[in-house]
């Protein structure tokens, strides 16, 4: 949503060049980079024109924060600090939006939670921050190693939640989020998800796009609420107050909201779908079998496919890149001829099967696994011997020495 | 902002509610003598409220309102609580996110305006409850201190969770008998002045509101300290008389019986040296100021 008229072809005070972020992010060379995850968001940053970075220090994502105070000393960002906890830092970055900032944070498991009460706030408040979430152990005993439990918290803020496969979905779509997000007709914070560790501390290839171009600044006054900045007159957004109890209007007015918010994460979906080329990725969805996940079990999936190639089994995948705006429409289509669909999850609960479950027809095609949890490693081995033990294609083998 | 921004088409103008024109016309915005005294004769940004009767919340209100010192350029942030039952009715844009995080808001706030318009005077006030500055928001309230952060604090102290239905505060006097102080609170009023003094605050003042004058001198002081060199934190008494069992009339005494000088709201002002300096230097021109517009009076007079 930013503006495209004024800044494009103008250079900002580093230097960099406010680019179109279609032309940026599709049509200008890629530079291909060895980076980890953490060195990747840092990158997307440089590039993101950012105004208020606010960081707190939790496993594993206390790199890619501090990296990318590296780039506010370099003059990148606008301000940065440390904040005194996750629910401090999601208030700050909260009252940065609120003055017409474009805003970036990260946070991590526990801190995702301990920060739980101000994601709702920041829908309701249509405030377009967008926040890293690197995935790890929620529950005790305390664990610091991946786990997407965190996620299922999320899915009911009204935040747009996508979740990242590689290093480089992270890079690109932190510069698109930005793009959906802060769309006048959506509006709403983002948390963009990856498993810790597998991709924050993992090096990857990423076709990187040149550091000499930005994207255009975030326009606050293209919100669809006011800019808490005193440059437009102030409205009195509730002529009689909140909690004045025996009003039926202040009811209608909050049912009304709550409405509204999630319209608003519906109509990103045509934003979603332009800017990431779907909501969902496929592969042979003519197969019998299906494997549909999200995030690094994708990259388990895929090579699980190949694993049952080999023993001439057929099976399709389906990539799951937002989890909201929910891709109904599109898992219906993609496992309409599926008999068997197998979702592996990084997690206990199978948050995700449930909502495919929810999703399509004849829900019981669904077998709600493999999960690992507690940051074990998902073998592709592991999927397979699902797959093949479901379907009676084999005895189950012994994953000796595997799978921690 | 300026007046400008809040004018419409004059042909509209008389369809308009009353309040809306009022502020049209007798808005004190650019007005640098802007004060209580304005009350009455002039827009303050507060219209009606749905406050107690005789709540000293509400002439608190009127008071800071009246006092802003820039307010076309000021941005509140509230807290959950009986302030977030006025501020709807408050014409400066003002923030209602969580209970406890106000402090947290402000910083962040500050920050992006200063990043947005490093050339502008913006300010920022916090206004909370005791509840939300000294119990559940303590933290944020003096990790703001800590970091210097360019904002006042405001804490309305009625010594209890008024909008909750009278539970024990951390404000609360020692043994007074509360809602969830059955048999008396147990430890003493929390001493949230002289934190904040040791917190990093340059200018801290503990009073009451029963004197509108006194009120708009704080409020001054404590914005313009805030502006150029630090935080600020004001305690104001304001008595939640519904709570303590006091008639709407009773109000106005209860807060002189509690500014007497034994009493536990007697005037305390702490001033750091460099807002020392700038108070003396804010005199100094204003008396200029005010020596050349009489001036100027007398040779249009004559």
């Amino acid at each position: 949503m930013a503006d495209t008229r004024s800044v494009i072809g103008t250079q900002n005070k580093k230097g960099q060049t406010f680019t179109d972020t279609w032309k940026m992010m599709n049509e200008a060379p890629r530079t291909p980079s060895f980076f980890t995850g953490s060195e990747v968001i840092k990158e997307a940053l440089r590039r993101a024109s950012c105004d208020v970075m606010i960081a707190y220090p939790i496993t594993p994502q206390s790199e890619a924060a501090a990296l990318i105070g590296e780039l506010f000393a370099e003059g990148y960002i606008g301000d940065y600090f440390r904040g005194e906890s996750e629910f401090a830092v999601m208030s700050q970055c909260a009252g940065a939006a609120f003055g017409g900032a474009r805003v970036f944070t990260t946070t991590a498991g526990p801190g995702t939670m301990r920060a739980m009460e101000n994601f709702p706030m920041w829908s309701g408040a249509r405030l377009p921050i967008q926040m890293i979430v690197t995935c790890r152990g929620i529950n005790s005993p305390l664990s610091i190693q991946p786990d997407t439990l965190e996620i299922a918290y999320l899915l009911n803020t009204g935040m747009l939640v996508w979740h990242a496969e590689t290093a480089q979905d992270f890079f690109d779509w932190i510069l698109k989020g930005y793009m959906v997000s802060e769309e006048p007709d959506v509006h709403l914070p983002l948390a963009l998800c990856c498993d810790g560790f597998f991709v924050t501390h993992t090096k990857d290839v990423v076709n990187l796009t040149p550091a000499d171009m930005c994207l255009p600044p975030y326009d606050p006054y293209r919100s669809p609420v006011p800019c808490m900045d005193m440059e437009c007159p102030p409205v009195r957004m509730m002529r009689d107050p909140f909690v004045m109890k025996s009003n039926y209007i202040s009811y209608a007015t909050h049912a009304s909201w709550q409405q509204e918010i999630w319209a608003a994460v519906e109509r990103s979906r045509k934003h979603s779908i332009h800017w990431l080329d779907g909501l969902i990725d496929t592969e042979n969805t003519d197969a019998d079998i299906m494997i549909v996940a999200s995030g690094t079990a994708v990259s388990q999936g895929r090579e699980a496919i190949r694993l049952l190639e080999e023993e001439g089994v057929r099976c399709g995948l389906v990539k799951v890149k937002t989890l909201r705006p929910w891709p109904e429409e599109e898992i219906r289509e993609a496992t309409k001829n599926a008999k068997h669909i197998f979702v592996p999850e990084f997690n206990v609960t199978g948050w995700l099967a449930k909502e495919i479950k929810a999703t399509i027809p004849n829900h019981e095609r669904v077998h709600a696994g493999p999960h690992v949890c507690g940051g074990m490693t998902m073998p592709p081995e592991i999927i397979v011997n699902e797959i093949k033990t479901t379907l009676g294609l084999h005895k189950s083998f012994v994953m000796a020495g595997r799978g921690s | 902002m300026s007046k400008e921004k809040i004018k419409i088409s004059e042909d509209l103008f008389d369809i308009m509610p009353s309040d809306y024109q009022d502020l049209v016309k007798s808005s004190t915005y650019g007005k640098e003598d802007r004060g209580w005294k304005d009350i009455g004769t002039s827009k303050e940004l507060i219209e009606q409220h749905s406050l107690c009767a005789g709540c000293p919340e509400s002439m608190a209100f009127r008071y800071i309102l009246a006092s802003l010192p820039n307010p076309e350029d000021t941005v509140m942030v509230g807290s959950t609580g009986c302030t977030s039952l006025v501020f709807p009715m408050v014409a400066v844009h003002n923030i209602h996110s969580l209970f406890g995080n106000q402090n947290a808001i402000a910083s962040g706030l500050k920050r992006a305006l200063s990043v947005r318009f490093p050339d502008r005077t913006k300010d920022v006030v916090v206004l909370a409850g005791d509840g939300a500055t000294v119990d559940i928001g303590l933290d944020m309230t003096l990790q703001a201190w800590f970091r210097q952060e360019k904002f006042t604090t405001i804490c309305f102290d009625n010594e209890l969770y008024a909008n909750t239905g009278g539970q024990e505060s951390g404000l609360m006097q020692k043994g007074f008998v509360a809602k969830m102080a059955p048999v008396g609170k147990l430890f003493e009023k929390v001493r949230l002045p002289e934190i904040a003094r040791e917190s990093g605050c340059h200018y801290v003042v503990n009073c009451t509101v029963s004197k509108p004058s006194l009120v708009e001198k704080v409020i001054r002081n404590a914005v313009h300290i805030a502006r150029e060199i630090g935080p600020t934190y004001l305690q104001l008494y304001t008595p939640c008389i519904l709570e303590i069992g006091k008639n709407s009339m009773e109000g106005l005494q209860e807060m002189r019986d509690s500014e007497k000088p034994t009493e536990r709201f007697a005037y305390k002002e702490y001033v750091s040296e460099p807002a020392k300096q700038l108070l003396a230097e804010l005199a100094a021109k204003d008396k200029e100021r005010k020596a050349a517009a009489k001036q100027l009076a007398g040779q249009a007079t004559a």
